[in-house]
């Protein structure tokens, strides 16, 4: 079976290691992911803040597509592409209207039926849990994991339908067939306050701080996470943390599919583990995983 | 020849706007039989009665037809009217023109067409009516009482006061229900235990109540008057009529770690138990899924410390049939959980770490760490670590009122008992700070706004008005994030307990008892009243009612309101020897049955069986269809399956209902 890949822009810029161990992954479990020729924007929050149906009609106009080139299921890893597929596939299925106006807009059907599914689902529901622990080569006994869900991979609920809201474990689960272990925290789900990083980076360092140190004290030795933007601010803002508040902040941050990518030995290097501004070499040699 | 009289009310302006009632009573005139016609702005009313009475004898009528409202709204006022002229109340039918006319209707000129005709259909029907006999059923003068909750126990002893016999069943192995598990009661503050423990003891010694503890209803059939009820009296392991209570079994059982489940969890134990000091009867229940012997196949512990040799392994379940003629059902309530694994599929509270911390814990819990009797006596210590919380934070409407949760009803009884909580917990624990979250305080009834005032003005309770979004563990404290929609603000506390006021939903198996009785419930599964305001404690099952939080939430005073009232019905039930019904009942005409049963198949309510006819030899002629008048409920039914045309219904025969339509072709 073949999926249609939708990577959206940041797994072709800034999320490229997350684009290459979604890539390499799939290779070794034989899930072959096509990328959908000609994908456009998702419209992102930009979209859906400014013009309603631009928020609808711009990810509606990517599963037209797909379906146009013969898929009946897209993957995407990204958080808010994801987010932004589904609801729109939602808002066209719920509303008559709504899909006469996406209709208008594109100017193509919009009584298509297209699967979505996020990256890790594709690995829940597609490929098996029970198979995926067959196939990892090199567990990754000893590290503890934070596992960061955010809030565009669940929410809302209805629509998403990947996890409970409040308390989600599918990333938990697939780290701890790794052989990793998943340290129960009270932050996985809370707010890192995503793409105010530009107009009020003040307010991103007080969450993502927030974060990390709960990720800490509950034990973790890296955070894991599924959406590009929660990587960013994760990653990237730690030594501005650091200097706010007076503290060394070094906690690696993790794609779950590099942590996947590792416990099937693919090489770190093409994982993209050189590419994070926290480098989690030191704790993963320390844990005798590289 | 018949003689039938048309009345026509004008409802006030109910009828009278839409209708022109003075053009329905001339036409009616001219319908053939109709003798006399006449309308009137309230017929219902006294002097409206009287001119039907009045007519009744001038005219020598021997119909009357009333167009007015529905049969459900004045059918029995108007046949009571008739019936003092010595006219049989059969002889009164009413002709709808108020609900089925002139509320639905707007054009006057053809709404008063409509109502003529209607007015003409019943005409034609009153002229068939015979003058029918009220069927008479005998009373069975005893009542069965499902639940020993405090509802249970109030229903059971003043049916018993009223000289009837009561016999009382209880699931669980005392009776007491939750109400032996509080603390204090708002709003007075006085002792649970102290004001029910009597009244259990009372309940049990009483010499008109047979009660049956450790005991579920297996069926039901039968009628009101006259149930025939199969009780399952499940093995206890321990003779009941040997024991003592003396309690060394409990003391020699070596299972001793068992989660109590009068304790809500908090307390343990022993395989074999009498739930709590003061349970009634004071008899122990060996719990079979945990005791060693039942496992192991050795132990035997309790056995050989008995002097009174009254444990016996060897015991098995019992079936008790008894005849009642009323029920009332007090199955009472249970708390929702947080956790993960609900029934009905509801769903947990993943942010409130899903019920896994053991210092959240739920008000019932709490109740026990206030109480006496608690796993801690009295004293307020957190289950973790025992240690005395300094800031305890309660929550309410946890589940209630949450349409994500599937519950959005109120549970009513919350906002009261946190109040009393931080009360109580005030005067344990005098420098410790308590902190509520509400969406608005309901208080209404006898004292309780004042009582919530006193625990906020008085023993400094901090009401803050929003949800608490989440709660997590920060070593040795709980962080409480919530908002403060008054100041709007956010707010942390870092808190030493957690109360969340869990909402009270329906007994988990509910449904099932509810169908043996034939009870109807709601979404919710609770128990569905006849009437919500005019029949509260009926149920649309004849004989049978309701009394306590099976209905919905409750607080204590209603549920002993409900169950008194539930109560008196059964007494006026019980009071009279024989009870009389409608006699809409189906009749078959035995010449022509031939016996092919499609009745007995399609009937509801079981009330059609076999009768063979036989002849004076005693050699069978044939078997026909034979109606049980008490069971039937005139639902028509076997009438529509019967092919030889062999059942009529009473009250509305073929002949009747074909020349009402028949009249309307003139």
């Amino acid at each position: 079976m073949n999926y249609g890949y939708f990577p959206g822009c940041s797994l072709h810029a800034t999320a490229k290691e997350f684009n290459d161990s979604t890539k390499l992954v799939c290779d070794k479990l034989d899930l072959e992911l096509k990328e959908i020729d000609k994908w456009i924007c998702c419209g992102a929050t930009p979209a859906h803040t400014t013009n309603q149906e631009l928020g609808i009609a711009l990810p509606f106009a990517n599963l037209q597509l797909a379906a146009d080139q013969g898929f009946d299921t897209v993957v995407a890893p990204c958080a808010a592409c994801f987010n932004r597929l589904r609801s729109a596939d939602f808002e066209v299925k719920h509303s008559g209207y709504t899909a006469e106006r996406v209709g208008y807009i594109t100017g193509s059907r919009t009584d298509i039926n297209v699967r979505i599914l996020h990256i890790i689902q594709l690995f829940r529901d597609e490929y098996g849990y029970s198979r995926l622990k067959e196939v990892f080569s090199k567990p990754l006994k000893g590290l503890k994991v934070a596992n960061y869900y955010g809030c565009l991979l669940l929410r809302p609920s209805l629509v998403m339908k990947l996890d409970d809201p409040e308390n989600p474990v599918i990333m938990d689960e697939l780290t701890n067939l790794t052989g990793a272990e998943s340290v129960p925290w009270a932050f996985k789900t809370e707010c890192c306050g995503a793409s105010l990083a530009i107009p009020e980076t003040e307010i991103v360092l007080d969450l993502s701080k927030k974060i990390i140190d709960s990720a800490k004290n509950a034990g973790a030795d890296v955070i894991a996470v599924a959406c590009p933007l929660c990587h960013a601010n994760l990653d990237m803002r730690q030594k501005q943390i650091g200097k706010k508040f007076g503290a060394d902040y070094s906690t690696p941050v993790l794609y779950i599919t590099q942590l996947l990518g590792l416990a099937l030995g693919i090489d770190p290097s093409k994982l993209g583990l050189d590419s994070h501004l926290v480098d989690p070499y030191p704790v993963l040699r320390a844990k005798n995983i590289l | 020849m018949a003689r039938i009289g048309v009345f026509v009310c004008h409802c006030g302006e109910n009828i009278g706007r839409t209708v022109d009632c003075s053009v329905v009573a001339k036409e009616s005139a001219k319908l053939r039989d109709v003798v006399y016609s006449v309308d009137y702005k309230y017929m219902c009313s006294d002097p409206g009665q009287i001119m039907v009475k009045d007519a009744i004898k001038k005219h020598n009528l021997t119909g009357v037809v009333i167009a007015s409202c529905s049969p459900l709204m004045h059918e029995k006022t108007f046949r009571r009217a008739v019936q003092e002229t010595e006219l049989s109340p059969f002889l009164c039918e009413m002709a709808n023109i108020r609900e089925q006319c002139s509320w639905v209707h707007e054009d006057k000129v053809l709404a008063t067409k409509k109502a003529v005709d209607l007015v003409r259909l019943m005409v034609e029907k009153v002229k068939r009516n015979t003058p029918l006999e009220p069927i008479r059923i005998p009373v069975t003068k005893r009542a069965l009482v499902i639940g020993g909750g405090i509802a249970g126990i109030q229903a059971a002893l003043d049916i018993a006061d009223g000289n009837q016999e009561v016999v009382m069943v209880e699931k669980s192995p005392s009776i007491g229900g939750h109400m032996a598990q509080l603390s204090e009661t708002f709003p007075t503050l006085d002792c649970s235990q102290c004001i029910l423990t009597p009244k259990m003891v009372s309940a049990n010694s009483h010499k008109n109540i047979k009660l049956y503890t450790y005991t579920e209803v297996e069926s039901v059939t039968g009628y009101i008057g006259n149930f025939d009820v199969t009780l399952r009296k499940k093995a206890r392991y321990v003779d009941d009529s040997i024991c003592s209570g003396c309690g060394i079994c409990q003391e020699k059982c070596p299972q001793k770690k068992i989660s109590s489940e009068f304790n809500t969890g908090l307390g343990k134990r022993p395989a074999i138990y009498i739930p709590f000091p003061q349970a009634v009867p004071n008899i122990p229940v060996i719990d079979k899924e945990r005791c060693t012997y039942f496992k192991n196949g050795k132990c035997k512990a309790c056995e050989k410390f008995c002097d009174r040799n009254a444990i016996k392994f060897d015991q098995t379940d019992e079936f008790i049939n008894i005849k009642v003629g009323a029920i009332v059902v007090a199955t009472g309530y249970e708390m929702y959980n947080i956790g993960k694994n609900n029934k009905n599929g509801i769903k947990g509270y993943g942010e409130y770490g899903c019920g896994e911390d053991p210092d959240i814990i739920d008000s019932l819990q709490f109740e026990r760490l206030l109480s006496a009797s608690g796993p801690t006596f009295g004293e307020v210590k957190r289950p973790s670590d025992g240690k005395v919380p300094e800031t305890v934070v309660f929550l309410q409407c946890v589940g209630s009122r949450d349409k994500a949760k599937g519950m959005e009803y109120c549970s009513k009884i919350c906002c009261m008992y946190t109040a009393k909580h931080t009360m109580l917990y005030k005067h344990k624990v005098h420098h410790g700070q308590a902190f509520v979250f509400y969406l608005d305080i309901r208080a209404g009834g006898k004292n309780y706004d004042e009582f919530v005032r006193r625990a906020i003005e008085e023993d400094g309770a901090i009401y803050l008005r929003g949800r608490v979004s989440k709660i997590y563990r920060e070593g040795d404290k709980l962080i409480v994030k919530g908002a403060d929609t008054l100041s709007g603000s956010q707010v942390e506390i870092a808190a030493d307990l957690v109360v969340l006021a869990t909402a009270i939903t329906a007994q988990p198996d509910i449904v099932p008892l509810a169908q043996k009785l034939g009870v109807g419930y709601d979404k919710y599964h609770f128990l569905s009243e006849a009437h919500p305001k005019l029949k509260p404690v009926e149920t649309n099952s004849a004989g049978i009612f309701l009394a306590g939080a099976c209905q919905a939430p409750k607080d204590i005073p209603e549920s002993v309101a409900q169950a008194s009232a539930a109560a008196a019905k059964v007494l006026g039930l019980c009071s009279a020897t024989e009870l009389e019904r409608e006699p809409y009942v189906a009749k078959v005409y035995e010449s022509t049955c031939a016996g092919c049963g499609f009745c007995i198949e399609a009937c509801p309510y079981k009330a059609i069986d076999n009768k063979a006819i036989v002849n004076r030899q005693g050699k069978l002629i044939k078997n026909v269809a034979y109606i049980n008048q008490g069971l039937c409920q005139g639902c028509g039914t076997c009438l529509s399956v019967c092919r030889s045309k062999s059942i009529d219904l009473a009250g509305f025969t073929d002949e009747q209902i074909f020349s009402e339509i028949n009249s309307l072709f003139v």
